[in-house]
């Protein structure tokens, strides 16, 4: 098994407060609630803490993309990426993703990535989002042509990477008379691409076709949805006619690991309760604008609201497998479990959330490299 | 007045047409949420005028064609519409989102364009006037923002929901995200063409309206310093529903 530290990045100074009062985080929580030096050091910080996951022994690295929120301060993955592809040597780093449809061109995407793989002498793994609800506020972009617009980014993207230059491309959102791209990246052919997801069967049919076989990425799901959907990959390749390779599978979660039980839920409570439940909430309307995703997936949502916009303490997060905490020996007994049951090749866990502290996530970040990875790791 | 209830063909979209009254055609082009039934400034206008109301491509029971991906599309589908009519000197009724289409479609071609009237409507923008984001409110928030009077908005909320209101809710919502979502409920290049509408032109507004506020009256007096524009007080967004009598009395002077 491959281990990922992911790191979001959120505003952990955040007045909780305001963000509850707001109703969210996200779109339209003013931001003079952001600090600019306070910011500052937070992201020293949170870089600080990527780097450390080399030495702690950890596969990858991981930053994502996220704007105007709180819940992440990484609007450009690419430039926490870069000061990693210089400040480490052997990790590999993994961009869970860089959201197409909201790049105005993505060949600045690709030729992005393909810097970076080139830098880092091909450590790179790319990964490839849509963005959640929210950004289609932020950004403008109208969520009817996300899917369009994502996949014709994304054959850009990998035509750019693999087909010698200078081509045509002729799209309905893209049009580029030249596609030649400098640099051409390290890997060959390009790059792994993964896709992180919070579950949809469409997402699954494109990922797992033969043509692409992308690694797909179930992110903060309770467990029983993340088995769902991993073997529901592993049932759509056996319909493709091939075996999906636990390689192809990853799930990213929240963790915690303390001394004891006890310990680590009384030292995660208020740190994971406000990222649960501050941090990630948002109204129905901004999560689901129309057509980001079917009209059927949206009434699910609707008939599920209660719960999913619901608090929810540590405890139920714990039963739900929604976060996975306890001492080295109980976090290393469930996913071993879970991994009997869904057999992922990846994990990402995600050892900062919502307003831990510099000291517990370095603790956690130890007890879990020395207490839980080097027994996940064989697997 | 009776309405005979069917459906037309144009442009390979299935459109689900309501017609009523006789006389000179009116095309009543509805909002963002649709024209899901009969009401009674329609019967009103009846007496006067070959009502004709149909359901946009992409809302209630029209089809959803995949040509449909913005604005200029749907002006198009109704001038092909007017056409395949073969409605002459038709006055053309735009409610909001309507409105911006009756805008399109006459800055393209009014032979068959007798006048305009324009409720309430979207399409252009207007500087330090900021319309409500009905994309972000919840609906029940929407429906609360469109009348002045909320004993209406009550009312319209009373209503029963059924999987089909909920269904064709939803389909309605995701058509004008695409043709109103950026830029936000108006295009940017109208109003280099408005000058083309050489037609009479009639703009009524809701005193109190909350999802497009009344001044945006001042830029359409602005660039087309030609048109009526008509206030009504104690007044949303809907003017047809609010204040049917004062609608109805401005449309047929």
């Amino acid at each position: 098994m491959q281990i990922i530290l992911f790191h979001l990045m959120p505003y952990a100074d955040l007045d909780l407060e305001a963000g509850r009062k707001n109703g969210t985080v996200w779109v339209r929580l003013p931001n003079r609630h952001f600090d600019p030096e306070k910011g500052h050091r937070l992201y020293n910080r949170y870089l600080d803490e990527l780097e450390h996951a080399e030495r702690l022994g950890f596969d990858a690295v991981s930053v994502n993309e996220h704007h105007q929120t709180a819940y992440g301060l990484m609007p450009s993955p690419i430039v926490t990426a870069s000061a990693l592809a210089r400040r480490t040597q052997r990790v590999r780093i993994a961009i869970l993703g860089s959201a197409l449809p909201l790049r105005e061109h993505p060949l600045m995407v690709a030729e992005e990535h393909a810097m970076i793989d080139v830098i880092s002498g091909g450590r790179l793994i790319s990964g490839f989002v849509r963005g959640i609800g929210a950004e289609y506020h932020t950004f403008g972009v109208n969520p009817t042509f996300s899917h369009e617009r994502f996949h014709e980014a994304h054959d850009l993207i990998v035509r750019a990477w693999t087909e010698p230059g200078p081509f045509p491309f002729q799209g309905k959102h893209y049009n580029v008379q030249y596609v030649n791209l400098w640099p051409r990246p390290y890997q060959k052919p390009h790059p792994p691409i993964w896709i992180p997801s919070q579950g949809s069967k469409e997402t699954i049919d494109w990922a797992s076709h033969p043509d692409r076989r992308y690694t797909y990425l179930q992110t903060f799901s309770p467990a029983r949805v993340v088995q769902r959907y991993l073997k529901l990959y592993r049932d759509t390749c056996s319909g493709y006619g091939y075996e999906a390779q636990d390689s192809q599978l990853g799930w990213a979660v929240p963790v915690y690991v303390a001394n004891t039980d006890e310990e680590a839920r009384r030292e995660a409570k208020p740190h994971f309760e406000a990222f649960r439940n501050v941090f990630v909430k948002m109204p129905l309307e901004m999560l689901l604008p129309p057509g980001y995703t079917s009209r059927e997936s949206l009434k699910n949502v609707m008939k599920a609201k209660a719960q999913m916009f619901g608090d929810v303490t540590i405890d139920q997060a714990v039963e739900l497998g929604l976060f996975v905490c306890g001492s080295g020996k109980t976090v290393l007994k469930a996913f071993e479990g879970y991994w009997n049951d869904m057999r992922f090749g990846n994990l990402l866990v995600l050892c900062q959330f919502g307003t831990l502290p510099a000291e517990l996530t370095r603790k956690n970040m130890e007890f879990f490299a020395r207490e839980v990875m080097p027994r996940l790791k064989p697997l | 007045m009776k309405f005979t209830d069917g459906f037309i063909e144009v442009d390979g979209c299935r459109t689900h047409l309501r017609r009523g009254g006789s006389g000179q055609p009116l095309l009543y082009l509805h909002g963002a949420s649709g024209a899901p039934a009969i009401m009674p400034f329609m019967e009103q206008l009846a007496a006067r005028f070959d009502v004709l109301v149909p359901e946009h491509p992409g809302y209630g029971l029209s089809d959803e064609p995949e040509w449909l991906e913005n604005i200029h599309d749907a002006a198009y589908f109704y001038l092909d519409f007017l056409k395949r009519l073969n409605l002459q000197k038709a006055v053309l009724v735009g409610s909001s989102m309507g409105g911006w289409m009756a805008l399109e479609m006459a800055v393209r071609d009014t032979s068959r364009i007798k006048s305009l009237v324009l409720v309430g409507p979207a399409g252009i923008s207007a500087p330090g006037v900021r319309p409500a984001d009905i994309f972000l409110m919840p609906p029940e928030e929407v429906i609360r923002s469109l009348f002045d009077d909320p004993r209406l908005a009550e009312q319209r909320l009373a209503e029963p929901a059924t999987p089909e209101s909920l269904d064709i809710a939803l389909k309605n919502r995701h058509t004008t995200a695409r043709l109103a979502w950026e830029p936000r409920l108006h295009d940017p290049f109208l109003p280099k063409w408005l000058h083309r509408i050489d037609v009479p032109v009639k703009i009524i507004w809701g005193a109190e309206d909350r999802i497009l506020p009344v001044a945006f009256t001042k830029e359409f007096s602005r660039l087309m310093p030609k048109a009526e524009i008509h206030i009504i007080a104690g007044c949303g967004h809907l003017p047809q529903l609010e204040k049917p009598d004062a609608f109805c009395e401005i449309v047929c002077r």
